[in-house]
């Protein structure tokens, strides 16, 4: 576990070096998962320390965003003031985001296809 | 003699260890309260941890930065849980590879509306400049949202609210819409919902199917890198009308 760990923490510090010293827009994390992607691709896949402590880290993922979460007491005066445009751009946003994304998938889906058996 | 209870109160609420400690408890408690209604996705385990934290802190009138203080060492694991996402990634490649297409498409049309579309209905409700800028990166992860919000002149740590409640509104209504739209494959399911609710909707996902997650993972990762791209591209054009 302490290595697979150690081995998260040095390609997320990687990303961050990479993306401070290359002033890019991307998140240090993300690239770090993308530079993780490609090392797994040229191994050929994860080990099996790795594999379950990454299991056991994503299993619970959804506790990690209570602490930013917790973060809207300090915003109450202005989500107090602005509610109804927040929760409005919020709701419809979301739910206009999951169905563009899944019908586009499902029509260039149906279309590739429909090329195969044509 | 034993130490009267405020005194205890007073080392308590200045030591990192109780902020920790109850974000740990609430989640267990609410973790378990979704467990018990059947991963219903209305009992959205962020959802009531964040409102017993909320009420708990209001009602010892404990003040934010005091929590987060203890808090942050659960919030710093987001960096590392971020690069683990590479796996389930890797081990979905042979279907993300026949996928390709749709993923790529579904990517740039997800990402563009997430992002248009939160700020011009909060323009058109009449959303602050302030707001409507913190507005643009809801629906990519916090630690990527709360670094473009800075970028381009947003409230950082509004942003992490505002995506916290995206992400849930995704992990509560997407089976509905889906269920709705008769969209059944996983793989789509489960990138649409990472598009949209990054990783909540990724933590709701791997729950519901193994597939889907994977796929959650995936559009997560790629919308984060997408959006940090786009915002700070179109922010200008966004405030300006």
């Amino acid at each position: 576990m302490i290595s697979a760990l150690s081995l998260l923490l040095l390609f997320q510090l990687t990303g961050e070096v990479l993306a401070r010293y290359f002033d890019l827009p991307v998140p240090g994390p993300v690239i770090g998962m993308l530079l993780l992607f490609v090392a797994l691709a040229l191994r050929g896949g994860p080990g099996e320390e790795l594999r379950t402590t990454s299991q056991t880290l994503l299993q619970h993922l959804s506790l990690l965003f209570v602490p930013a979460g917790t973060g809207i007491m300090v915003h109450l005066h202005r989500v107090a003031d602005e509610w109804l445009a927040l929760l409005l751009a919020l709701l419809i946003s979301t739910v206009v985001t999951l169905v563009v994304t899944a019908l586009v998938m499902k029509y260039c889906q149906r279309r590739a296809t429909e090329e195969e058996s044509a | 003699m034993t130490p009267p209870i405020s005194e205890l109160w007073v080392y308590l609420s200045a030591s990192p260890l109780l902020g920790l400690t109850i974000t740990l408890l609430a989640y267990q408690a609410a973790f378990w309260l979704y467990q018990r209604s059947g991963a219903n996705p209305l009992a959205n385990p962020v959802l009531i941890a964040v409102s017993m934290l909320v009420l708990f802190l209001w009602l010892t009138s404990t003040r934010y930065e005091t929590y987060f203080a203890g808090a942050q060492f659960v919030h710093f694991l987001l960096g590392p849980a971020t690069v683990a996402l590479a796996i389930p990634l890797y081990q979905q490649i042979r279907r993300v590879r026949a996928m390709l297409l749709p993923v790529i498409v579904g990517l740039l049309a997800g990402s563009l509306t997430a992002i248009l579309s939160a700020v011009l209905i909060g323009r058109l409700f009449g959303a602050s400049p302030s707001t409507q800028l913190s507005l643009a990166p809801k629906s990519v992860t916090t630690p990527i949202a709360m670094g473009i919000a800075e970028r381009i002149g947003g409230i950082p740590s509004l942003t992490a609210v505002l995506v916290i409640v995206t992400g849930i509104i995704g992990a509560v209504g997407a089976r509905y819409i889906f269920d709705a739209l008769k969209l059944r494959d996983p793989a789509i399911r489960g990138f649409a919902i990472g598009i949209a609710s990054h990783g909540i909707g990724t933590a709701r996902a791997f729950q519901v199917n193994e597939q889907s997650g994977a796929f959650a993972a995936l559009a997560m990762g790629l919308n984060g890198a997408l959006t940090a791209l786009l915002v700070p591209l179109l922010a200008g054009w966004l405030t300006a009308g």
